[in-house]
């Protein structure tokens, strides 16, 4: 399970440091998505991977930490607003620089 | 004192909401506005009084006990930073209401949440909350670096802006403009330009970045100590297992990381120039503290939860050589420039790596010079900020270019104040420019006296050098006739004068501020007291 997991935030990361180093911003933001999805999970799974316990402190039995659950939302809202305002960005990037290239320099042709 | 200790974080998210709820009535904005960010002032005076006692004040939300809630944690850094902030903030204001205001929407609104967003990162004693105010002070950023460039501006200072963008694009080939399919007429309306669009693209890129990795380092901390309470985490790292030491030296080098480009060190700097030389005057003026957000965060984590000597990396002898790297590139950036903005914020580069030498040695005398340096070159570039933007409305067409342009209208009063910025900002006596160098030179120990006095003094002699120049440039070197452009009356000259006389008031007052500084560093490095305040209640006012 853990060795899934870890996978999961690897490819997911790997994928979204790729695609933020390409040189067009739709890319970039697609990128910035996929990073945000990797941070997010990782948030979660900070919290250890157990099914079916309590989420309460206190007691001998095992519990499963609420907290990082707390985090992560609060990730989730931060990422979702940052993307749709830098979609946006890029938007009026493409409308005032005339290309889509993160450089503003266009193609050399 | 009951509640004192939260104000810095209600007054601006309480009047922020407040002008949204305002919409259309913009006197009342304004009023509300100036009002909330001048009622910062005495609160910060007051809380500075409180911390200045050695005392801490620890406010728990909710009347939760310390580990398990969120607290604000009072001490002597974050009063000093917060009275630099509402310092900044209102002359910043003060001069954005003749008219800079108006260029757009909400203006008011982006500046009391980018307040609050500054404030909490200042009080907060919660690593997690530290990155909520990140963020809430990065939204309100981005929002405020494209302020104005939609092409909404109307009245004499958008004609004005409108005219530098003119001689942009007329420009003798100093500026390289993207080329693009749409004829340069279309880029008119835009005073802002595309430049600024680019820059702010790049910034809010990087950000979104950082804001990543540092998600990933405070989980990687949570997911080895189990707290976010940065005593309970400073508690809990000093006494980690030897088999956790690696995860936390990974965390403690990502939230570096992430600092190093909220404060613009080297390599992270790259957005710096672009972004401040670009945006709007006055918000110029206000991101002067902004990169002062990461250097407080390294002050306050490498001192508090890692301290040198601990379990992870000694951050000191990574900080220390990017510091002072980062100032000989600020220097050359500096030599380099073409315009007054970017010259300035090259400077703002130079101050960092300045300010991080200081703080990278990690003793009395380093981090005393820094917080002596640090007010300083605040106020002093904020100051420098606003005066580019009158000297640029004098210029006509050339605007801050270092090209010969028209005689400025007002030659002696803004050649007066340039010269008092450029004394201050290069580092030359008497002014406190040069006494915050003076014991960042004595502070040094002598193993690294020899690269931190060089590289220090170079990084001065370039200032000046490209002061210098400036300063010629634009005052001697005219052609033409006077420009026919508004006068600067006093609401224009008063807010970058204040903030340059500020340089003249710290070097009057250098003995009393010096001494808070020391006393200061000598808090910071025990950081077993603010442990206890936080966690057991010793030695704290509780709020």
């Amino acid at each position: 399970m853990e060795a899934v997991a870890a996978l999961v935030v690897a490819v997911l990361a790997a994928c979204g440091t790729y695609m933020v180093l390409r040189a067009r911003t739709f890319p970039v933001v697609l990128g910035l998505s996929l990073l945000s999805y990797a941070v997010n999970l990782f948030l979660f799974f900070t919290g250890r991977l157990v099914t079916g316990v309590p989420p309460l402190a206190g007691g001998s039995t095992p519990t499963a930490d609420p907290l990082p659950q707390a985090l992560v939302l609060t990730a989730i809202v931060i990422g979702f607003g940052m993307t749709a305002f830098v979609v946006i960005l890029a938007l009026r990037a493409r409308g005032e620089l005339g290309n889509d290239h993160v450089d503003g320099k266009g193609d050399k042709s | 004192m009951n509640h004192w200790l939260i104000a810095p974080l209600v007054l601006p998210l309480v009047a922020g909401m407040l002008i949204l709820l305002l919409v259309g009535r913009r006197g009342v904005q304004r009023a509300v506005s100036i009002g909330a960010t001048a009622g910062l002032l005495p609160v910060a005076l007051l809380l500075l009084c409180f911390a200045g006692n050695d005392e801490f004040g620890v406010y728990r939300l909710g009347g939760w006990p310390a580990p398990f809630g969120i607290v604000l944690v009072l001490d002597r850094l974050s009063a000093l930073l917060l009275l630099l902030t509402a310092l900044v903030a209102l002359f910043a204001l003060l001069y954005a209401v003749n008219g800079d205001d108006r260029r757009g929407r909400d203006f008011h609104v982006l500046f009391q949440l980018q307040l609050l967003g500054i404030n909490g990162a200042f009080l907060t004693g919660d690593l997690f909350n530290l990155f909520v105010f990140f963020e809430i002070l990065l939204i309100a950023s981005y929002g405020l670096a494209l302020y104005g460039g939609g092409g909404r501006d109307t009245g004499p200072t958008g004609q004005s802006r409108e005219r530098t963008q003119q001689a942009r694009l007329d420009g003798s080939g100093t500026q390289p403009l993207p080329p693009g399919p749409a004829p340069s007429a279309a880029r008119h309306r835009e005073p802002g330009g595309p430049e600024r669009t680019r820059a702010g693209l790049h910034y809010v890129v990087l950000n979104l970045i950082g804001s990543g990795l540092f998600l990933i380092g405070v989980g990687t901390l949570y997911a080895v100590t189990g707290t976010l309470n940065m005593a309970d985490l400073a508690v809990k790292v000093a006494a980690a297992l030897p088999e956790q030491a690696a995860l936390l030296r990974v965390s403690a080098l990502l939230l570096l990381t992430v600092f190093g480009l909220k404060a613009a060190l080297l390599p992270l700097h790259l957005w710096l120039p672009a972004l401040y030389g670009n945006t709007t005057a006055p918000v110029a003026a206000l991101f002067a503290i902004m990169t002062k957000v990461g250097v407080y965060a390294i002050l306050r984590i490498y001192t508090l939860i890692f301290p040198a000597g601990g379990i992870a990396p000694d951050v000191g002898t990574w900080l220390l050589p990017l510091a002072l790297l980062t100032l000989l590139i600020g220097a050359v950036g500096v030599l380099g420039s073409h315009r007054l903005r970017v010259l300035i914020a090259y400077l703002v580069v130079v101050s960092v790596g300045t300010l991080l030498a200081g703080v990278g040695q990690f003793s009395v005398g380093g981090i005393t010079a820094a917080l002596y340096y640090l007010p300083h070159t605040t106020l002093v570039s904020a100051g420098l900020f606003l005066l580019a933007d009158l000297i640029a409305r004098q210029r006509g067409t050339t605007g801050d270019h270092f090209s010969a342009g028209s005689p400025l209208a007002q030659p002696t009063r803004l050649g007066v104040l340039f010269f008092l910025g450029a004394v201050a900002a290069a580092g030359m006596p008497p002014l406190s420019g040069f006494l915050g160098k003076l014991l960042l030179l004595q502070s040094a120990p002598p193993s690294q006296s020899a690269w931190l006095w060089t590289i220090v003094l170079t990084g001065s002699l370039a200032g000046l050098i490209a002061l210098s120049r400036a300063g010629s440039r634009i005052f001697w070197k005219t052609k033409g006739v006077r420009a026919t452009g508004t006068l600067a009356d006093l609401p224009h000259i008063a807010p970058p004068a204040l903030l340059l006389a500020a340089s003249v008031a710290m070097t009057v007052f250098a003995a009393p501020i010096t001494g808070y500084a020391e006393a200061t560093a000598t808090q910071l490095l025990a950081p077993q007291q603010y442990i206890d305040a936080v966690l057991h209640g010793g030695n704290s006012n509780e709020f």
